[in-house]
């Protein structure tokens, strides 16, 4: 079974939101409608995204990083929003794991929000209905678009590749293997909604040189200079290297 | 949570519909077995008229909840895994049950009894279904407890006991001693299941914390930004945005009102033998439920609320 999924890699996203704006770019332009937004130019604006980058400290100063922490819709390989719809208008897609809405069906009773943990559907104020992350789900499989741009709108946008995109349940992909070698997470573990999205935790970046990279080990004298020519007798390594 | 009013209106009138209803269908069965003395003939189709009209009114505020009312309909699809469509279902059965029990009261068909028993059934399970709509939601550790259905169901009983009690004093009924004694029972009962329910709440512990939240293991994380600075659906809905005091005096407001006061006012209306004391017992534990509820969905503490602790 396919479970498309995204791969959020924290140790290089730089929080520029470049992805916020993207998906909304993208995602107001459908046809499923427009996300809307009120207020924009006055007091209390608000507005609908499926993706959000929020900014936290971990640490105190001077041992304080900056974490930037893109949220969107995890797509849960179990997810608690879609049982508890009363319509049937959240479902998540057999073929590939997407979890959607059908926003002709929703009623906007906002049950499914309620029912996740992490705060990623949002209710369209325009449209009343409740609205999440597709996965572009309109893009992926556009066969109109060149093969390397049938990705989501935001993996496209981010400059420093920290999204990464793919089917987890493949183990050759490349969300995969991130997951697999840099120790790839999920987010409230503790409640069994195993999300599909994984994030990569911030690694320190050291250089590792031993002292004997730096010294020759084989020069104790400390003279540099070429190596004394072992005699043709001596034993060597390996006997064809030798003379 | 953010309380919406409309659910909280369709929950209290709901409760108190279904406890009146039950009042109606017990009085019945033990005025068959020749316990108490039979009410007047006008005694059940008007309190069957009055849990139509409570469970209509209920009905009528959880619209004001939808985003798209005129889809309201398809809100009965999926009762094989949601308890909101299951309660969607199973209030309309009961109105119907109610409304049927009514009219064979008022047009004197036998078996009006089988058709109380039916609506006693239909009665629970909406009790079941209402409360299983909060309690069967994990990560919202307060509503997580068989705790969230007891209190339903006793707190429903109590308010309609109570109605039932005041609307028999009203018509000068025989069996006023009898309902106000069950409706004190049920106060004191609801009561003692709703302290149960504060303790609990008072020493849980959450299980997501923003470590688990974000999966970076280290004791002090701080949020500086949650990516925007308006509001959002998320800084609204999951949040009742009022201090800590205004939630500890709503906590002893409806100690006071959905339950001391109304057990005094059932006490004294009693004592004196005076209906409108009995009437306002009932006046002061509706409100004091509709405070409760309030408080019900003000306490419960969204994880989602982890991401969203700082504008910037």
């Amino acid at each position: 079974m396919k479970q498309l999924a995204l791969v959020i890699d924290l140790n290089v996203c730089v929080g520029c939101h470049a992805c916020v704006t993207s998906c909304k770019e993208w995602n107001t332009s459908g046809t499923a409608g427009y996300m809307a937004d009120m207020n924009p130019f006055s007091r209390d604006p608000t507005g609908t995204f499926f993706n959000r980058v929020q900014t936290f400290e971990v640490g105190a100063f001077p041992n304080a990083e900056t974490v930037h922490f893109p949220k969107s819709c995890l797509h849960c390989e179990d997810p608690p929003c879609v049982p508890v719809c009363p319509t049937g208008a959240s479902y998540k897609r057999d073929e590939d794991g997407i979890v959607l809405v059908d926003y002709d069906k929703c009623i906007g009773c906002k049950y499914c929000s309620w029912a996740c943990p992490y705060g990623v559907r949002e209710l369209d104020e325009h449209q009343k209905v409740m609205k999440k992350c597709t996965l572009c789900v309109d893009r992926i499989y556009d066969a109109k678009l060149p093969e390397a741009e049938r990705k989501p709108a935001c993996v496209l946008a981010c400059p420093t590749s920290a999204r990464l995109y793919g089917d987890i349940h493949d183990e050759e992909s490349v969300v995969s293997k991130a997951i697999r070698e840099a120790a790839g997470y999920t987010l409230m573990p503790e409640w069994g909604t195993q999300p599909a999205n994984h994030y990569l935790p911030r690694r320190k970046t050291e250089m590792r040189i031993h002292e004997d990279e730096l010294e020759r080990a084989d020069n104790p004298l400390k003279i540099d200079g070429r190596l004394p020519k072992p005699g043709v007798r001596d034993p060597s390594l390996d006997d064809v290297t030798s003379w | 949570m953010n309380p919406a009013f409309s659910v909280i209106f369709l929950t209290t009138l709901l409760g108190t519909g279904q406890g009146l209803f039950l009042a109606l269908f017990v009085i019945e069965a033990r005025v068959a077995a020749g316990l108490l003395a039979a009410p007047s003939a006008a005694f059940y189709p008007l309190g069957a008229a009055i849990v139509v009209l409570l469970l209509a009114t209920g009905l009528l505020a959880s619209f004001f909840h939808l985003g798209h009312p005129e889809r309201a309909w398809r809100a009965a699809a999926m009762w094989r895994t949601s308890w909101l469509s299951r309660e969607v279902i199973a209030l309309p059965a009961f109105m119907a049950a109610a409304a049927v029990y009514g009219w064979a009261h008022w047009q004197g068909w036998q078996g009006t009894l089988l058709i109380g028993v039916a609506g006693a059934v239909l009665c629970l399970l909406l009790f079941l279904c209402t409360a299983m709509i909060y309690a069967c939601i994990k990560f919202l550790q307060e509503w997580a407890t068989p705790l969230t259905l007891v209190n339903f169901m006793l707190l429903g009983c109590a308010s309609g006991v109570t109605l039932a009690a005041a609307l028999a004093a009203l018509r000068g009924e025989p069996n006023v001693p009898e309902l106000a004694a069950w409706a004190a029972a049920f106060t004191v009962a609801g009561l003692v299941a709703r302290l149960a329910s504060l303790w609990r709440n008072a020493r849980l512990k959450p299980r997501s914390n923003l470590q688990t939240a974000i999966g970076i293991k280290h004791p002090r994380i701080v949020q500086k930004a949650q990516g925007f600075m308006g509001g959002s659906f998320n800084t609204r809905e999951f949040f009742h945005g009022r201090a800590p005091g205004t939630l500890r005096s709503v906590k002893w407001l409806f100690i006071a009102a959905a339950f001391l006061l109304p057990l005094a006012l059932l006490a004294a209306g009693m004592a004196v033998d005076s209906p409108a004391l009995l009437a306002a017992a009932f006046a002061v534990q509706y409100a004091g439920l509709v405070a409760e509820r309030w408080f019900f969905f003000a306490q419960a503490n969204h994880p989602q609320n982890l991401y969203y602790q700082a504008v910037s």
